[in-house]
């Protein structure tokens, strides 16, 4: 039996012949991202050339202690001379900045202190959150430990309607079959070929909330093109066997998805089609973080919102996950629609998302996002609730200043 | 006669307890001993005060979904004696283990136990005893690599005795 994608880059980085689920593997990580907080402690290094650094849970610092944490990373990286280092104002969500920057790379093993890693599993790595400790060992060690999961195939036939995006997929997923704890993802299919790597992250990175180990995407024509001047090193792009075992396969006809809402307080099993949810009154609007801060959600909210005026009562916040989102969203005129219809757009920074800065929740609020999650408290206060929902039905909702379906906006 | 055996009073979850719950937004930057006294103030206000050292955390599916917040710091620093869960998240597993937290993944955990009853939990064999009601089901024992970390007290405590940090 062959294997797949997934188990092929395992047992390459663990120089093993086959590996199969259920076997614990230890492999060599190709690339650790450690963000904000230098670990100021270490004393030795496996390597400081495996290692990207950067600022992006609270930029500028918005607190003593948040300085002071930039300060101790500015002299890690000065005494170990890490040469992948991000200093505010080449700053980026590490998620969408690894991307852009050609650091995560097809067939390799990245791991970061954040458990929206698996985003890096659209450019065909294998990545995952680590917790702080577990950062710091392999900052020190350059190895990891990985029990291989059991991997369902999805198989994406068709193509979105208008008003649909991959945010709803993922969405559409996660209220069908809930969570995959301890399994991965492997995603193919025709499908695909329309979703570009905007989309792809989006999917890849809400796939932390499905519980996964690993969330995979093809090495493509898509994926090819955009890593093509852009990759800083050769890589080797996995694909499965012919024989490859999945636990189970999933095929989605996109053309039959409609726009899917999460409801408040959990991921799994918590989604639902956009009617079930019309006219829930929002205080917050929210579009941003490593899920969808990028160039093409600016475009949809700024084409949804031109010409109009955010409702009274409401307010919407967009948050760019890169200087270079930044960049390009000023270039193409999007910032400057999106200010005139009382939007407020702020600096890159995972910010809102987590409740961090620039956009908390207070007692009672409703908002509705597309960031990363929804869990109680989790914007700031616990008596606030998070509905999630694609870039397009934010923007359409804080026109409106309740939620509505994007397609009759 | 294994030595990874832990005997404590069960505290009940449900599923999908996530990260956020255990390490508030408000509390991720305070310092590590002021962490634990706001854990599971938006679920369950109050459960700091009651737990003592020694007590067993049972829940259900999908257990420490979310961040890379370190919630096992949190339950070891409350004195936490062991995590059985349904399943595990990954992260949420891999920040119990590293932080020296004896855990376990079994499934059939939470009908096995009402809250209260008292648990014998055999983290290296994987059999959990609810020495209330005389019954007893077996959980999947973490592979020896994992439970070795959980046996030295969690990473940083091997990285310190290797002279990785200071």
């Amino acid at each position: 039996m062959g294997m797949n994608a997934i188990e092929k880059i395992l047992a390459r980085k663990s120089g093993q012949e086959i590996v199969k689920p259920g076997d614990l593997v230890v492999v060599k990580i190709d690339t650790a991202v450690s963000f904000d907080y230098g670990k100021l402690q270490i004393q030795k290094i496996h390597d400081p050339d495996m290692l990207v650094l950067l600022h992006d849970h609270v930029v500028p610092s918005p607190t003593l202690d948040a300085a002071n944490g930039a300060v101790k990373m500015r002299k890690f990286v000065e005494k170990f001379q890490v040469k992948n280092y991000f200093p505010v104002g080449r700053h980026g969500i590490s998620h969408v900045l690894v991307a852009e920057e050609g650091l995560a790379l097809p067939g390799n093993i990245l791991v970061n202190g954040d458990s929206h890693t698996c985003s890096s599993g659209a450019l065909n790595a294998l990545a995952r959150g680590m917790g702080p400790s577990e950062m710091t060992y392999i900052i020190c060690k350059g190895k990891s430990w990985f029990i291989v999961g059991p991997t369902t195939k999805i198989v994406l036939e068709g193509e979105l309607s208008e008003g649909v995006y991959p945010r709803d997929v993922i969405h559409y997923i996660a209220g069908q079959y809930g969570d995959f704890a301890g399994r991965n993802l492997e995603w193919y299919g025709p499908g695909l070929d329309k979703i570009g790597m905007d989309g792809r992250l989006t999917m890849a990175t809400i796939s932390a909330e499905l519980s996964v180990e690993f969330s995979l995407f093809p090495y493509d024509k898509v994926l090819a093109d955009y890593l093509d001047g852009r990759a800083k090193r050769e890589f080797e792009p996995s694909f499965p066997d012919d024989d490859a075992e999945y636990e189970q396969v999933i095929t989605i006809d996109l053309s039959t998805i409609e726009p899917q809402v999460v409801l408040p307080n959990k991921v799994a099993w918590n989604s639902k089609p956009i009617n079930e949810v019309i006219g829930k009154k929002v205080d917050q609007a929210f579009i941003g973080s490593c899920a969808n801060g990028r160039l093409s959600d600016f475009k949809v909210a700024a084409e949804i919102v031109k010409g109009k005026s955010v409702a009274p009562g409401t307010r919407f916040i967009m948050t760019p996950g890169s200087q270079e989102v930044m960049r390009q969203a000023t270039r193409a005129g999007y910032i400057e629609t999106l200010l005139e219809a009382g939007v407020v757009v702020t600096n890159s920074t995972c910010g809102a998302c987590y409740g961090g800065h620039m956009g908390l929740l207070g007692d009672g609020e409703v908002c509705i996002t597309a960031s990363t999650r929804n869990f109680k408290g989790r914007m700031g206060s616990a008596s606030a609730e998070i509905y999630m929902g694609s870039p397009a039905t934010v923007a359409a909702s804080a026109i409106a200043g309740y939620i509505v379906d994007p397609r009759g906006a | 006669m294994s030595n990874k055996k832990v005997t404590g009073k069960v505290w009940k979850f449900g599923s999908d307890i996530n990260t956020d719950l255990v390490i508030p937004n408000f509390a991720i930057y305070l310092p590590r001993n002021e962490q634990p006294q706001h854990c599971f103030v938006a679920n369950r206000p109050g459960w700091v005060d009651e737990v003592q050292p020694g007590d067993i955390i049972i829940a259900g599916t999908n257990f420490g979904v979310g961040s890379g917040r370190p919630i096992g710091d949190v339950f070891v620093d409350l004195g936490i004696a062991a995590a059985v869960a349904e399943t595990f998240n990954g992260l949420g597993l891999r920040n119990c283990v590293n932080a020296g937290l004896p855990s376990l993944p079994c499934k059939g955990i939470l009908d096995a136990f009402d809250e209260g009853d008292i648990a014998e939990v055999d983290w290296g064999t994987g059999e959990v005893k609810n020495l209330t009601k005389g019954t007893v089901v077996v959980g999947q024992a973490l592979p020896d690599v994992l439970q070795d970390i959980v046996e030295a007290g969690g990473v940083e405590i091997m990285l310190k005795k290797e002279g990785y940090l200071a």
